[in-house]
């Protein structure tokens, strides 16, 4: 994945470090997972297209909250968005594109509205409106059950692959699709002058507002953007259960999307990847030693507080996240 | 006319248990600049301690004073041993590693006690007092309004009438010019963090008997309540959190009465929209910042 | 930086599958999943974390109890039952990834008892293209009752429609002319129930719903009370039935109350409600289809108790563990019914022979048109803090059917606790 964040500030006079063009990243990664999908059992590709669903949330949440400052504790609310759109698009035409452009759409409006307020709040003011938002799923599901069918949710037609492939492996290149061309528009986003103007009003907004940015504009944007992302992943995760519903958007999924990102590494897109990966990893792992101890009560819990632990120790000890231990040597051998 | 009676002194006593929540965010607020995510975590931990006690004493009360006690160690020791190492240069950090510890909160009480609902019992009798057909309040409603009431008597105090309270308005305000004038500004930080839990673990103990009984996640939505209500009446005001709370316990019931329990949530929501839009410092912000 | 997350990603899918695998490819002779020689290995899903465990999270514990037993006694034909159980926490998002896991994975011969409405509706598509038995789903929803379409699901409990209309019966003869009013929950679970009472009472004169993420009942318990309802029948689940009968008795409201077997577990509703409140559950009705966890006196509830000390960890005894080890009986049953050479299709087609007589009062109503589970219900009602049942069992179904007694007899276990093949 790209350095989509170089820790040390690049000066416009100095000759900027030659980065790798995104392209040449996303077409290997591109190949590397076509050929896993071939070697890999089902439930491994299952996994795979799970990782490539988390990808494409936490790659727009890295954004805005590493690259922009701004916290969403409410992206499992926006996930839930695309999600339902997805399944009454579906429901109607059965058209999956369709359906996907339509879900990506409706939760940019939706983000819109959530960015426009955003833009005027600040740390734990937006934290706390978001967290709101993303308890509002099931109450909303419930309060418009004619069109959401309350707790139970909605089922979703989806046409199945052609026969020469598998199932999982249909999804994982469906998942992947979205997540690489997500990873590959991110990427270009944040190397241009989006990118610089979202750091610049990160680091110092006053700064930012007399070197002539929007400030607000460029919140709304990265809040927009990151919506788009969690919209395509929530229609990704509907394909993939086939099913929407509140519970499938419960407010600790909304709590790991962030856990996630930090852990892996706030601001690089290398983050977001670890962090989708240790989403799907964590949990079975967490199970398999439960089973081992044979205890039902370790089970999620022990997941939990691993995620807790891990997230507290990066916070005090790396808060440049996992992804940043390796770019530290890098940046060494760059300097000398 | 008698519903409208009725869902009011609901909503009366349910807003002075989310006062009582806010209280302890406003406290935190005011002693270290930071919103306490964990807040909810860590009281529903006290409450688990006190009805320990209590189950294995049968005596309420000892339970009650583990709770809060618990509350006063636990705030130190999350102070102490973590929230101190945070880098504070931006808001988010401090965010974050409270959901890290609400998680691992969380764990583990699933671990001890397991996910299921634990029966609280209540110290005073839930029937409420009936005027005419209308039920008015209980005693235990009544115990909460004195505990909430006692609180805020007993902070305002603090807060005006000891140098303590000054020195930890000080501390929390200007902490480089506390240090030089002698206060020490690392234990005022602490004792803040303190207070805070030990209102928080007030709260948990409160709430726990007329919820659905104790579990790991029992303040989860509550914890978005208590954040309105302090954001309604301004996160530095402890009378703002007060009648921050009462107005979102009036709202939640008034609108599962006349609109439907599923739109509850969604009120609140609405509600913390227009005022963080409309009056972002809260509404009572203004005359208590200057006074502050 | 595009190597290191290569890395990362390949090691933690090689370190997920290396901590898994081992276990699950233990398909050896025979070309059906899950079934060797030796060994039948089922998977379920269940909430074990999560807001949603309460209670239900002892109900897998005591099926695998019953298995264990029936393992030290030989197995089946020889096999002995493996069963996996995956946390799901109750969102179907994780249903769909354990399920996943214990179909392609681990290998599971069949999924059995996953727990819940919209967790396990979203795997019914996958399990029947994978061709997996899909066996007594735990949940009262009428989907599993599909079999042109799911032709491998079964359910296992009584649905609430069938529950509704047996309790509105019980009301309509017992209260005549008083004013009847509902509370439910505002899913499937109230819905169903709500149409089962109406079928045969009609409109109810007040109803009223709540939410399990608002946990205040006293807007809707008042309305009721405004409405002055002499019986409140609840369809909810036990969290909410303490919840709204304490709160009806905090503000003075003391009406009968009905409740359905969802939310009428007498230890769980005691517990909730502690000892200051417990005497308000006296003369409260409900409905059963199983043996009562506090009938000492009945052979079923001897037997399980004797598998809960020596199997299940002398775990509390209470109705989610008669639930438990009753599904754990009527597998094997199915296992026995399904003979020796044991493939899919032969499981299905046993379950579908049906003729199971075991803990329930009523039979089982399983035939290749009828996939739902038991068929009726008994009243029950709380006394001294006990459960007891009284009059007969009624069953109907779910459409316009009558609510008939039921009037066969009840069957004893085995000598051994174990069925035989029929």
């Amino acid at each position: 994945m790209t350095t989509v964040t170089a820790p040390e500030k690049v000066t416009t006079n100095r000759p900027k470090r030659k980065r790798l063009s995104p392209l040449a990243v996303v077409i290997p990664a591109a190949a590397v997972i076509l050929a896993l999908t071939y070697a890999l059992p089902p439930f491994r590709n299952y996994q795979l297209a799970t990782v490539g669903a988390y990808l494409c949330v936490t790659a727009g949440l890295t954004v805005l909250t590493g690259l922009n400052g701004q916290l969403s504790l409410g992206h499992g609310a926006l996930m839930a968005t695309g999600a339902y759109t997805l399944a009454l698009m579906q429901n109607r035409f059965n058209v999956l594109a369709l359906g996907i452009l339509a879900a990506v759409a409706v939760t940019t409006v939706v983000g819109g509205v959530i960015g426009l307020a955003a833009a005027r709040l600040r740390g734990p003011y937006l934290a706390g409106l978001t967290l709101a938002v993303a308890t509002v799923v099931p109450s909303i599901a419930s309060t418009f059950d004619t069109t959401f069918n309350s707790d139970q949710g909605l089922t979703v037609a989806l046409e199945p692959p052609p026969d020469a492939i598998t199932v999982e492996q249909w999804q994982a290149w469906l998942c992947w699709a979205g997540a690489l061309v997500t990873v590959l528009v991110i990427a270009y986003l944040v190397r241009g002058r989006f990118g610089r103007d979202m750091r610049a009003v990160r680091d110092d907004e006053t700064a930012a507002k007399l070197a002539g940015i929007g400030v607000a504009r460029t919140q709304v944007l990265a809040f927009v953007l990151s919506a788009a992302c969690a919209g395509l992943a929530g229609a990704l995760f509907a394909v993939l259960a086939q099913s929407v519903s509140p519970g499938a958007f419960p407010l600790t999924l909304s709590l790991f999307l962030v856990m996630a990102v930090v852990i892996g590494g706030l601001g690089r897109l290398s983050g977001a990847l670890i962090g989708a990966v240790l989403l799907v990893a964590l949990p079975e792992i967490a199970h398999s030693i439960a089973e081992d101890a044979g205890s039902q009560r370790l089970e999620g819990n022990l997941a939990l507080t691993f995620f807790g632990v891990v997230l507290v120790a990066v916070m005090l000890a790396a808060p440049g996240g996992l992804a940043s231990l390796r770019l530290k040597r890098n940046k060494q051998k760059g300097r000398t | 006319m008698d519903r409208f009676l009725y869902l009011t002194f609901d909503g009366l006593s349910r807003g002075a248990v989310y006062a009582a929540f806010a209280l302890a965010l406003v406290l935190i607020w005011r002693a270290a600049r930071i919103v306490n995510f964990a807040q909810g975590a860590m009281a529903v931990a006290t409450a688990y301690a006190g009805y320990s006690v209590t189950n294995a004493t049968g005596s309420y009360w000892l339970g009650f004073i583990v709770a809060i006690v618990g509350g006063l160690v636990l705030g130190a020791l999350v102070e102490r041993v973590v929230m101190r190492f945070v880098d504070h240069s931006s808001p988010l950090n401090g965010v974050v590693v409270a959901l890290g510890l609400v998680l691992i909160i969380q764990g583990v009480l699933g671990m001890i006690y397991g996910n299921e609902f634990r029966p609280a019992e209540a110290p005073f009798s839930r029937d409420a007092f009936q005027l005419g057909d209308v039920a008015l309040l209980s005693r235990y409603d009544l115990f909460v309004f004195a505990a909430v009431g006692t609180v805020v008597v007993l902070l305002t105090l603090l807060f005006t009438r000891t140098s303590t309270g000054l020195r930890m308005r000080a501390a929390a305000f200007a902490p480089d010019v506390s240090r030089l004038l002698g206060v020490p500004v690392s234990g005022m930080l602490t004792l803040g963090w303190a207070l805070a839990a030990a209102v928080g673990s007030l709260a948990g103990m409160l709430v726990v008997p007329t919820e659905l009984g104790l579990h790991p996640n029992a303040m989860d939505l509550l914890f978005i309540s208590a954040f309105t209500a302090a954001v309604v009446g301004g996160l530095d005001s402890p009378v703002g959190a007060v009648v921050g709370g009462l107005i979102v316990g009036l709202l939640l019931t008034y609108v599962s009465g006349y609109l439907g329990a599923t739109v509850a949530p969604m009120a609140v929501l609405i509600l913390l929209v227009v005022v963080l839009l409309g009056r972002p410092d809260g509404l009572f912000s203004r005359a208590k910042a200057r006074t502050a | 930086m595009k190597r290191t997350a290569a890395i990362v990603l390949t090691a933690v899918l090689l370190a997920a599958g290396c901590s898994s695998n081992g276990k699950g490819n233990s398909s050896g002779s025979s070309d059906t999943p899950g079934v060797t020689d030796t060994e039948i290995t089922v998977g379920t899903h269940m909430p074990l974390t999560g807001p949603a465990a309460a209670g239900y999270s002892k109900i897998a514990p005591a099926t695998k109890a019953y298995f264990d037993y029936v393992n030290k006694n030989g197995g089946v034909n020889g096999r002995k039952i493996t069963y996996k159980i995956m946390d799901d926490g109750y969102n179907p998002a994780n249903t769909q990834q354990v399920v996943r896991q214990l179909v392609l994975q681990d290998k599971v011969f069949a999924i059995l008892n996953g727990l819940g409405t919209p967790t396990h509706t979203g795997v019914l598509d996958f399990l029947k293209t994978n061709r997996v038995p899909d066996l007594f789903v735990a949940s009262g929803s009428r989907s599993w009752n599909q079999p042109d379409k799911y032709p491998g699901t079964f359910g296992f409990n009584p649905d609430y429609t069938v529950e509704g209309k047996i309790l509105g019966t019980y009301v309509k003869e017992t209260y005549p002319g008083k004013k009847i009013c509902f509370l439910g929950q505002d899913d499937d679970f109230g819905r169903d129930s709500l149409a089962g009472i109406e079928k045969i009472l009609g409109p109810v004169a007040a109803k009223q719903s709540y939410v399990t993420s608002n946990p205040n009942v006293v807007p809707q318990i008042g309305a009721l009370k405004a409405a002055a309802c002499d019986v409140v029948m609840l369809a909810t689940v036990p969290g909410f039935t303490a919840l709204s009968i304490g709160t009806a008795a905090k503000v003075g409201f003391r009406p009968k109350f009905v409740v359905s077997n969802v939310g009428s577990d007498p230890t769980t509703l005691a517990k909730t409600l502690g000892p200051t409140g417990a005497p308000l559950l006296e003369g409260v009705v409900a409905a059963n289809y199983l043996p009562l966890a506090t009938d000492d006196a009945n052979p079923w509830i001897q037997l399980y108790k004797k598998v809960n000390t020596e199997f299940n960890g002398n775990a509390e005894f209470d109705n989610n563990v008669v639930y438990g080890m009753s599904v754990g009986y009527l597998f094997v049953q199915s296992l026995q019914a399904a003979g020796k050479d044991l493939t899919r299709d032969n499981l299905t087609a046993a379950v579908e022979k049906g003729g199971f007589t075991g803990p329930g009062l009523v039979p089982v109503r399983f035939s290749a048109k009828d996939h739902s589970g038991y068929g009726g219900e008994q009243l029950t009602k709380l006394t001294g803090g006990k459960a007891q049942y009284f009059g007969t069992p009624y069953q109907t179904d779910d459409g316009d059917g009558a609510v008939a007694a039921y009037t066969g007899t009840a069957v004893a276990p085995p000598q051994n606790g174990i069925p035989t093949a029929q």
